[in-house]
């Protein structure tokens, strides 16, 4: 699925002095040379504390961890819980639509968002407060149908209890997490089947870490929850080695630059579809690429690219910024121009 | 009905102590020194006798995928991967285990781990679950404090380290060398085979990928016997296992359960029944959305709920999340959500799933609709069997499978679908 970064990004990007001993506490998890390894969770980190992940926060990260900025940029495409694109301040609503949940309601869940957030999922609400989309199966499928917002779940919803919790977002407050129909876990609603003894506790394990933390939808400054590392006493891996990294590419740049990347300028700022896709694409035409004209009528005597005309128009084989591709097809090369009159003369 | 006192996984709900001293109390890492003094042989022909088979919804046997590993090191460390990235739609069972009953699993990692020489092993959980990756971390942290972990784990003279680690919302990376490739920090793409995991795996050693379930229960196996536990199901179908219900019954939940359990057992005894009764059954789903989906008639008399009966009626157990459909089921826009699943879980790296996905899809959507021609249904069935078998990992044939199982048996459906919408045309003119 195609995921491109946002055209508004911000001048720079900085971990708190505490997420960044959280994310080089995170690097000691992995053997040497093996940092990498902890992208995901340090790109994650960065997104907590700013709600999405810009660009600058991308090559942050490459610095960190020594990679080349497009390694970055591919995992963070290509993993969905990354927004690429600001999200509500408040929270960011994500809808359970897969099977289990949609046939107990999750339908109605989105309607409510259509109607409560937004029309469209991505879309930040009129208030700046909320946004909201659809995601694929979060695994409470017993507790369907249910949402994630910010780090906790909501369980057992139906389309009032829904509409209620936003509500109170909305109001300032952080409601109780955890099944709406007051069920304490994944047990049958009606009395558990298994497992009989009085309970110990109050809450189920998520519910207590959210009363807890208090952290449901803050932004993660990294003093929350820190991270030990009891392993570095003993040390990776009793002094086995592993194997140098195969090196699959001579990429740049890697971990060290200062500038910011140059990169593809998005430039056709149309809204993100229903399915997450944004088509926002560079502005500059890749001269590499066959003109479509080169393929398409027959009869027309596909002009080879080393055409002088082709070559020398740069006016109209680049689209003017804010045009993509198929509008600069539209527009009408050389290239076409000379496809239609060799036609009309055959 | 299984008893509370043959089932593994004591505090599944959280009810109880859910402290590490709690979790001594029921008699978790009880002797977990000596288990491990009893040597490697021993306790991978321990996993072998108890007849465990993998959790994760292939069903391998556990011990012999064990003896995979290298009997000795030529120089690099072997590595224990806990796949928790439970992704499968209907499954939702690790998630039980690692926020509420976290011991099991860091005791078997342990165990596991010493039985194929890992000094490391790493849980890959999938990244929404953070809630759940807290309440392990801390059960982690808890273990580490008390000795149980790091030098000497557990007072067994072995060295080893436990690592969590996440994902960030990928489905894909469930699959085992996805998983890898993510553990390394690059995009979930899953490798060719061979090599094999237990010959280069992570960072290019031996591996061993393992679903959260098959490790823990591992420590209750080797405590209470291989026979204890091969004692449940059939045989080939040995254990306890975690079953997750969820749709349409009265009362959802996830529950263990012994294997081959009889389906009217488990959904009458556990889950209050089907909702609106029996005859208001329309279709069922037994092992996650990978599995092509049964009709009620092969439900309701004489299902049990195990890898070969299920198998044997073109189907699977899969995870064992179990997805119930009564008749207010749109059963073909069921089966199209599966297939926008997979479209959009695709990783995009074999044409025939990164396509076909796709196409499948659409097809799918206006079968919802009744806008097609009767034909295009054995186009589609036609279509799902060149995706099928011609991927690099199974998410190919997983995104094949549902709508396999749906024309299998719901072709009446599609058919009057169309039917109905082309005299709705006609009548119109």
């Amino acid at each position: 699925m195609l995921r491109r970064l946002h055209p508004d990004q911000p001048e720079s990007f900085a971990f708190t002095s505490e997420n960044r001993a959280w994310a080089e506490a995170q690097m000691t998890k992995y053997p040497e040379g093996r940092q990498a390894s902890a992208v995901i969770a340090i790109l994650w980190r960065a997104q907590e504390q700013e709600g999405w992940l810009s660009r600058p926060a991308i090559e942050e990260v490459a610095r960190m961890l020594d990679m080349a900025v497009i390694r970055v940029l591919e995992v963070a495409t290509f993993y969905f819980m990354f927004q690429l694109q600001p999200v509500g301040k408040r929270a960011h609503v994500q809808v359970c639509g897969t099977t289990s949940c949609m046939i107990c309601g999750a339908e109605d869940l989105v309607a409510i968002c259509k109607e409560k957030i937004a029309p469209r999922p991505y879309q930040i609400s009129e208030d700046g407060q909320f946004s909201w989309e659809e995601v694929e199966c979060l695994g409470a499928c017993s507790n369907a149908p249910m949402v994630q917002i910010g780090k906790d779940y909501y369980e057992d919803l139906t389309a009032e209890s829904f509409s209620g919790l936003l509500d109170k977002f909305a109001a300032g407050e952080v409601p109780r997490p955890g099944s709406q129909i007051g069920r304490f876990a994944s047990e049958p609603r009606e009395g558990r089947t298994a497992l009989a003894g009085d309970e110990d506790n109050d809450f189920n394990a998520s519910v207590t870490l959210a009363n807890d933390l208090g952290d449901t939808i803050k932004r993660i400054d990294g003093t929350e929850v820190p991270l030990v590392t009891p392993w570095n006493e003993t040390g990776h891996s009793k002094g086995a080695a592993v194997p140098e990294p195969v090196t699959d590419d001579l990429l740049g740049p890697k971990g060290g630059i200062d500038e910011p990347t140059p990169g593809p300028k998005p430039a056709d700022d149309r809204p993100i579809d229903e399915t997450g896709i944004a088509k926002q694409e560079a502005a500059v035409d890749n001269k590499a690429r066959p003109d479509e004209a080169d393929v398409a009528p027959e009869g027309g005597d596909a002009a080879p690219s080393d055409d002088a005309e082709a070559g020398e128009a740069p006016e109209t084989s680049t689209p003017p910024p804010g045009e993509g591709r198929e509008n600069a097809k539209k527009s009408g090369s050389p290239l076409q121009d000379k496809a239609k009159s060799d036609s009309d003369k055959s | 009905m299984l008893d509370d006192k043959d089932r593994i996984f004591t505090n599944l709900y959280g009810m109880f102590d859910r402290s590490l001293a709690g979790a001594k109390a029921r008699g978790h890492w009880d002797g977990t020194g000596d288990l491990i003094k009893k040597g490697r042989d021993w306790i991978v022909q321990e996993m072998k006798d108890s007849g465990l088979r993998g959790r994760g919804g292939a069903g391998f046997p556990t011990g012999l995928k064990w003896s995979f590993m290298p009997k000795e090191s030529d120089g690099r460390p072997a590595y224990l991967i806990v796949n928790a990235d439970e992704s499968e739609p209907g499954t939702c069972k690790d998630r039980e285990i690692m926020r509420h009953d976290p011991h099991t699993l860091i005791e078997g990692c342990l165990i596991a781990s010493f039985a194929m020489n890992a000094h490391a092993c790493y849980i890959y959980i999938r990244g929404e679950y953070i809630r759940e990756r807290e309440a392990l971390q801390a059960a982690i942290d808890a273990a580490y404090d008390d000795g149980l972990l790091g030098k000497n784990a557990a007072g067994s003279g072995w060295d080893f380290d436990l690592y969590l680690t996440h994902g960030a919302g990928a489905y894909i990376c469930g699959e085992e060398t996805a998983l890898l490739e993510s553990l390394e920090g690059k995009k979930g793409m899953p490798r060719m085979k061979p090599p094999f995991p237990a010959g280069a795996g992570l960072y290019g050693c031996p591996s061993t990928v393992n679903n959260v379930e098959s490790i823990a229960v591992v420590p209750t196996i080797l405590r209470r016997g291989a026979s204890w536990f091969s004692g449940f199901g059939r045989p080939n179908n040995a254990g306890t296992k975690l079953f997750a219900i969820s749709g349409h019954v009265n009362r959802p939940c996830v529950v263990e359960e012994a294997m081959s359990i009889p389906f009217d057992e488990l959904i009458e005894k556990h889950c209050g029944g089907i909702r609106g009764g029996w005859d208001n059954l329309k279709a069922v789903i037994p092992g996650g959305s990978s599995v092509p989906c049964l009709p009620a008639s092969s439900m309701r008399e004489g299902a049990i709920m195990d890898f070969d009966w299920l198998k044997e009626q073109k189907s699977g157990l899969g995870t064992a999340a179990v997805i119930v459909m009564d008749q207010s089921t749109d059963i073909i826009k069921a089966i199209w959500r599966l297939a926008a699943f997979y479209k959009h879980e695709s990783c995009g790296q074999c044409t025939p799933c990164r396509e076909g996905a796709g196409w499948m899809m659409r097809v799918m959507e206006r079968l919802v609709r009744g806008e097609a021609e009767v034909a295009e249904i054995d186009m589609l069935l036609d279509v799902t069997k060149q995706v099928e078998g011609h991927t690099i990992c199974a998410l190919g044939d997983a995104a094949a499978w549902p709508i396999q199982g749906l024309i299998r048996h719901f072709r009446g459906e599609i058919e009057d679908r169309i039917a109905h919408k082309r005299g709705a045309r006609v009548a119109a003119e």
